[in-house]
């Protein structure tokens, strides 16, 4: 007993039971019955894994993944214009834009000028996503792509015309709701 | 000279040459099928699926490691003392494969006129063959960790060694109440005393006793501290690799093997049916077989259920549960057959 009175902020610990003795080993039979139980039933439900290659979990609509430049879909005109916004906006520093101005001859992209060259350094790319937001045209966005791995360094450079290709679809698209 | 112990019943030396070869090949086999149904079962225990890559369904994981093992060059640390570093893993699996003799899989046929025991030897002193080479298996594990010149080896080894001395004590015990019971030291003898009535039923205390011992002799979880891969990187295995670590993983397999074959013979009635099912003997071996995996099963399961104990857990589980039980166990068996 305290020789004055804690008052009701004190709370009386309730231990549980001491290791130990014949009910120690009982429990301790016992809880091992019950864990190999667990363990069986996970047998019983069978397996959680995705077999990747084969298998993919699907992304999200709004997944960050591999690039992709985008065309004006009735003029087939190049919408990025080269105005190196998102080079600027890139956290990474892997866009690179040489922008050519457009003439009557060679007409490139809507605008006064385009992106003669644009390439992107996936070896350094974050996915950030930060050029999808600075781009004024929606010329470039982010798409659903992880499958960006390749034997040299130099590969992982994507140019303008793969970033411009349609994209393979190697990814499946979660659909509404799911 | 003194004979210490003789065959209770031995045929020509060509059967026996034959037998030798038969019994050996079936039980070197098993050891890579155990090896893929414990990854197997272990993944599916924690919901995922174990190796299947390597051919249908994985099923040559085993082989592929095995390969992959031998393939290996032998290499040994400069602070290791040379010959025993080679020695210890032949010892290892010298013994274990020693004690897969005397497994008896069926009584004395008569195969094309000829009596023959579907066994490799049947011992008068089954139980004390089998203890003596369990306790040459540990200098192994022990000459293997202290020859490494590693201190973790080092540390697995002596963990190891006092693992066995004190096991092996309620081990003995625990088989001592079915010997009285038996009145027999021929492991054929015990299972022919069990017509009737498997010792599981009236030696449950000494089943599981030999259980959790059996768990212990061998090594594997949740008394797998001798390795404890996470806090002594393999234990007395650290600095083996190759053919030599291939041994020792086998030899691990095989004991796992013969207290399965210990305790199917010694409590679960060897090739013996309940209900007084009595097949044609060709069937005894799958019989002893059967039982034999799934004991290997439980294993497994226990593997995948228990974590491993702390090494002064395990010292007081061995010597103030298991050796008191076991002592009683004898100790109550002596009454009842004595007062029959």
């Amino acid at each position: 007993m305290t020789p004055y009175d804690p008052g009701p902020d004190v709370v009386k610990v309730q231990r549980g039971p001491q290791p130990g003795g014949p009910s120690g080993v009982y429990r301790a039979f016992g809880e091992t019955l019950r864990g190999m139980k667990t363990v069986f039933a996970n047998l019983i439900e069978g397996t959680t894994t995705i077999q990747y290659p084969e298998e993919k979990v699907p992304v999200y609509p709004r997944f960050r993944g591999r690039h992709k430049l985008h065309r004006f879909e009735d003029s087939g005109l190049e919408k990025c214009v080269g105005c190196s916004l998102c080079a600027a906006a890139c956290p990474a520093d892997c866009i690179r834009v040489v922008a050519a101005e457009n003439t009557p001859d060679n007409r490139v992209s809507a605008g006064e000028r385009y992106a003669a060259v644009y390439e992107i350094n996936m070896a350094r790319c974050i996915f950030c996503g930060y050029c999808e937001v600075a781009c004024p045209f929606d010329a470039i966005t982010m798409g659903h792509d992880y499958e960006l791995s390749d034997l040299n360094r130099s590969d992982l450079i994507f140019t303008k015309e793969m970033l411009l290709a349609e994209p393979l679809e190697r990814t499946p698209l979660r659909s509404e709701g799911e | 000279m003194t004979s210490f112990a003789s065959t209770v019943y031995a045929e020509e030396w060509w059967i026996q040459l034959i037998k030798a070869v038969i019994i050996f090949t079936v039980g070197l086999s098993i050891v890579p099928v155990i090896l893929i149904a414990e990854r197997k079962l272990l993944g599916r225990f924690q919901s995922r699926y174990g190796p299947n890559r390597v051919g249908p369904y994985g099923l040559l994981q085993p082989i592929a490691d095995i390969g992959k093992l031998l393939g290996k060059e032998h290499s040994r640390p400069h602070t290791s003392v040379g010959l025993l570093f080679v020695i210890a893993p032949i010892l290892s699996i010298l013994t274990a494969v020693a004690a897969l003799a005397i497994i008896p899989f069926g009584p004395v046929v008569d195969i094309g006129g000829t009596p023959v025991g579907l066994y490799g030897l049947d011992v008068s002193i089954g139980p004390l063959y089998l203890f003596a080479f369990g306790a040459i298996a540990f200098y192994g594990l022990m000459l293997g960790g202290w020859s490494s010149g590693s201190k973790y080896s080092f540390l697995g080894a002596m963990r190891a060694a006092a693992q066995l001395i004190s096991y092996e004590v309620s081990q003995g015990l625990a088989l001592i109440g079915v010997i009285m019971t038996a009145g027999t030291l021929s492991l054929v003898g015990i299972v022919h005393a069990q017509e009737g009535m498997w010792y599981v039923i009236p030696q449950i205390v000494g089943f599981l006793i030999f259980l959790v011992a059996g768990f212990a002799e061998t090594n594997r979880a949740p008394f797998d501290l001798a390795e404890a891969d996470a806090e002594l990187v393999q234990g007395y295995m650290t600095e083996y690799g190759g053919g030599r670590f291939a041994s020792y993983y086998f030899a691990e397999y095989i004991n796992m093997l013969i207290v399965s074959g210990i305790v199917t013979t010694v409590f679960l009635g060897g090739w013996l049916l309940p209900f007084g099912i009595d097949p044609p003997h060709w069937v005894d071996p799958f019989v002893v077989l059967a039982k034999m995996s799934l004991i290997v099963v439980l294993f497994i399961w226990i593997r995948a259920t228990l974590p491993r104990l702390r090494y002064d857990q395990l010292m007081s589980l061995g010597w103030k549960v298991l050796l008191p039980l076991a002592t009683l166990n004898a100790l109550v068996t002596a009454i009842v057959v004595v007062s029959q």
